[in-house]
């Protein structure tokens, strides 16, 4: 009997490869200031910067701290900037960074620095609740589903999208100084109800974002579209509220 | 291989720079065009209302702005003014044009060249009478 035989090139096995991580550390129990330190750990490739940190967290240093959940890019909870740009620590693979180089990972900018990675979200969340986000429903219950077309769908489809992550808030010069500024994120939110045919409250969310602190406090300069890792076209949806507001047509 | 190693507390305490793409880095210069144009006028203003207080007073700042080095800054002017020209377009379009925010990047990489192609022998003909009067042989 033959055996098939699968002939591996060596190319093709991965190998671990030293890198390097330069991380923004805060210690408020015994810290003045934040610090950089360096931790070198072997990854393969395909290995995601989250395996990175908890491998130093496991191997090198306990005190260590982050947000991780899910792990799958979709709670939202390890939003970092890695190489001075916001991106979850779990949609980042070692294969896409230039590992010849050090890789600076520090927290996202803007929100109240509490512990090394980990930052006070409660601004963030606060201006999301601000924008009613949730469907504001019109007249009686119906007995059955609220009907609507695909087009009326697709109008929101993108908005939907939001984890809540904050990588696109964070990633704004105009929050960055503005801390009462709502943000890209919650502008999403607001316009993922907006424009839904189904919703009856678009007037108050509108009043809300037409405020000094709402919607023209965007300077399009499209951070928040590069950081988003759900890929939503976040100033593309604030565009379509300014319009809203100005024409006085959703 | 694990090690860590700390680094020296010197060494940029403070985070690193946001590394944001084109539509930051055209904010930015927006900003710094649009206070630096702000300036100009402000100065423009002064020795333009100066002819009311003296017509002498004001020929003799005139003739300082017939330098080279004041040609340079005239240079910047209208370079600066020319981009924040350009890109106000492009905000314009981001704004109004449904499709704006697509394309803002290949937007700003035709600014870019609109203001090449207009700078490169706009700083020629700016220049031709300065670099004459420096290095000409003829007066």
């Amino acid at each position: 009997m033959s055996t098939a035989v699968i002939d591996i090139p060596e190319t093709v096995v991965p190998v671990a490869t030293d890198v390097t991580f330069r991380i923004r550390r805060y210690r408020p129990e015994y810290d003045q200031e934040p610090h950089w330190e360096d931790y070198t750990v072997a990854l393969y490739p395909t290995d995601r910067v989250l395996t990175a940190l908890e491998k130093i967290k496991a191997e090198l240093d306990g005190s260590l701290t982050f947000r991780r959940s899910c792990g799958h890019g979709i709670c939202g909870s390890d939003a970092m900037r890695i190489n001075g740009r916001n991106r979850l620590a779990c949609k980042t693979l070692v294969k896409d960074l230039d590992i010849s180089k050090v890789i600076t990972v520090e927290a996202i900018k803007g929100l109240p620095l509490e512990k090394d990675l980990v930052v006070d979200m409660e601004p963030f969340f606060a201006a999301y609740r601000q924008v009613l986000p949730f469907l504001m429903p019109e007249g009686h219950e119906p007995t059955k589903e609220r009907i609507q077309s695909a087009e009326d769908r697709a109008r929101f489809d993108d908005t939907t999208k939001c984890i809540l992550c904050a990588c696109c808030t964070t990633s704004c010069p105009v929050f960055w100084t503005d801390e009462a500024y709502f943000g890209p994120a919650a502008i999403v939110a607001a316009h993922r109800f907006i424009f839904d045919s189904r919703d009856a409250g678009s007037e108050a969310r509108l009043e809300v974002l037409n405020e000094k602190e709402g919607v023209w406090r965007c300077r399009t300069t499209f951070n928040c579209t590069d950081a988003c890792p759900r890929g939503i076209e976040v100033t593309k949806a604030i565009q379509e509220v300014k319009r809203a507001l100005i024409f006085k047509r959703v | 291989m694990a090690t860590k190693t700390p680094v020296s507390l010197t060494a940029t305490p403070i985070g690193t720079l946001y590394r944001g793409g084109e539509g930051m880095w055209t904010w930015v210069l927006q900003r710094i065009t649009g206070v630096s144009v702000f300036f100009f006028l402000f100065v423009h203003v002064l020795d333009t209302a100066l002819v009311r207080v003296s017509p002498e007073a004001y020929d003799t700042v005139i003739a300082t702005y017939k330098t080279p080095i004041v040609a340079l800054l005239e240079v910047g002017l209208v370079g600066a003014v020319l981009y924040h020209a350009l890109n106000g377009i492009r905000i314009i379009l981001i704004d109004f044009w449904s499709r704006g925010p697509r394309v803002q990047k290949q937007m700003t990489w035709v600014i870019a060249a609109i203001w090449l192609v207009v700078m490169v022998p706009g700083v020629f003909f700016m220049l031709k009478h300065s670099v004459e009067a420096l290095f000409g042989s003829t007066p």
